[in-house]
């Protein structure tokens, strides 16, 4: 416990240092909402139609985006291999690390996305669908993420693979959350996909870290 | 004494001996299955009364699906034994699972497009059994890209291992939430608990294609196992002795 709080506030003083960084995935995730009305013409009804889906897509490819960070930095000084040496179990370090980096890179994507929800039209009755499935999702997205960056951090160009080896995994919670976002934008009850989420969510949180410790163990070679 | 048998499958050059014999074995009865399905399939089975001909396509189509889904279950429990008790033998048998699966999935998608064209009118729906089968086709060549990726052999087949483990846990939760999303594709006629929805003279060609299918597949992999094992063990004596050099 002390060792993931000790963990987590060193990852977040060095975010709070690094500012600049943080404001990436928020740029990244505006350009690739603002890409879709060009592509397919101003037409606000249609907007509206393809909303819930486009905003999802685009959260999701920045939290994937975001992702190649997660390990790359402590495995390139030094600190990575250091944490795996500790007394610790390395779920809990995972864990922390995993958290943190949802706190800085997921949450404001999280939050962002009302506004571009906003842009693109969408009804304001599917805003606290969009939320809260965003919400319970993105650190879904992050857990499993941080599985697959444990397994190509030690790689030369991990960021294409990562991208191959995550996405099929992240289909179910970009199929509930897109989901939940649409029931509500047609005024249709959406409980049943946020809940189906949060079921994800406590799996992920439970098996999760665990795997990706093993992961990381196997890149860092034992 | 059977024990024993077991262990020595453990060791490369006996694996690579056995694994040669028990192929061809494999193949010759496969080949026997395959050709009594297609005789029973092709020539015997009556036209279906909706589909005609076209729905003939089903002997390659189905088995293919099946042995597609298979695969990935016994490449997930090949990568743990790997994983648990680092056997060489269970290292290679999961990356040769990984291509003979990728294979008999891209067969299955191919001729679901062929079947779909004439009998749906479209080469491809985004319907949730077709969909779930093409993610179990990405999740293969994740697996085959990561392996590429990683230089060490025995990393790599580790991290593969710990892959197809998460794919697997993963597959049940992609699948349901695929079929939540849209189907449209017929549902199961043969897997279900009562009596199947097919009739004996079309059924019994099916489950010997499926047979023959499963055979072959397992022929494949202790094929590609071998050239695979002798490739990461070039350097050893037996390996050269085997290659004749």
């Amino acid at each position: 416990m002390m060792a993931f709080v000790a963990l987590l506030r060193r990852d977040l003083l060095l975010a709070v240092r690094r500012r600049g960084d943080l404001a990436n995935p928020l740029i990244f995730f505006v350009m690739v909402t603002s890409i879709f009305p060009l592509a397919l013409g101003g037409d606000p009804r249609l907007l509206a139609a393809v909303a819930p889906g486009v905003v999802w897509v685009a959260a999701l490819l920045a939290a994937l985006m975001s992702m190649d960070a997660l390990f790359r930095e402590d495995f390139a000084d030094g600190s990575l291999e250091q944490m795996l040496l500790s007394p610790c179990p390395h779920s809990v370090l995972v864990g922390a690390r995993v958290l943190a980096h949802w706190l800085v890179a997921g949450l404001p994507l999280v939050l962002l996305a009302p506004l571009l929800a906003l842009l693109l039209n969408l009804p304001v009755e599917a805003m606290p669908a969009l939320l809260l499935s965003l919400l319970l999702g993105t650190p879904v997205l992050s857990l499993v993420g941080a599985i697959g960056v444990a397994l190509t951090v030690g790689l030369r160009r991990g960021g294409m693979l990562l991208a191959l080896l995550m996405l099929p995994l992240y289909i179910p919670v970009l199929i509930f959350g897109a989901g939940a976002v649409e029931h509500a934008a047609s005024g249709l009850p959406w409980t049943a996909p946020i809940l189906f989420l949060a079921a994800m969510l406590a799996l992920a949180v439970t098996l999760a870290p665990p795997a990706a410790a093993a992961a990381l163990r196997i890149t860092m070679g034992e | 004494m059977m024990l024993r048998y077991l262990h020595e499958w453990g060791s490369p050059p006996v694996f690579y001996q056995r694994a040669g014999r028990w192929q061809r074995v494999l193949w010759t009865l496969a080949a026997l299955l395959i050709l009594a399905g297609l005789w029973g399939g092709l020539v015997l089975a009556p036209a279906d009364y909706e589909q005609g001909q076209v729905y003939r396509i089903i002997y390659i189509h189905v088995p293919a699906a099946w042995v597609a889904m298979f695969a990935y279950v016994v490449m997930a429990v090949t990568g743990a034994i790997g994983l648990i008790w680092r056997l060489k033998v269970a290292e290679v048998i999961t990356s040769a699972g990984a291509r003979t699966g990728a294979s008999f999935t891209i067969l299955a998608l191919a001729t679901g497009a062929i079947w779909g064209q004439p009998t749906w009118g479209t080469w491809w729906v985004w319907d949730a059994r077709l969909t779930s089968v093409l993610v179990l086709l990405f999740l293969y060549l994740g697996f085959i890209a990561l392996e590429n990726a990683i230089e060490d052999r025995r990393n790599a087949a580790r991290a593969c291992a710990i892959l197809a483990l998460v794919g697997l846990v993963n597959i049940p939760i992609i699948h349901f939430s695929v079929y939540w999303w849209n189907t449209l594709h017929q549902g199961p006629t043969v897997a279900r608990l009562s009596a199947p929805a097919i009739h004996i003279t079309m059924l019994v060609p099916l489950l010997l294609m499926a047979l023959g299918s499963m055979l072959f597949y397992a022929g494949a992999l202790l094929s590609w196992g071998r050239a695979l094992m002798l490739e990461r063990e070039r350097s050893s004596r037996w390996a050269a002795r085997e290659a004749g050099v």
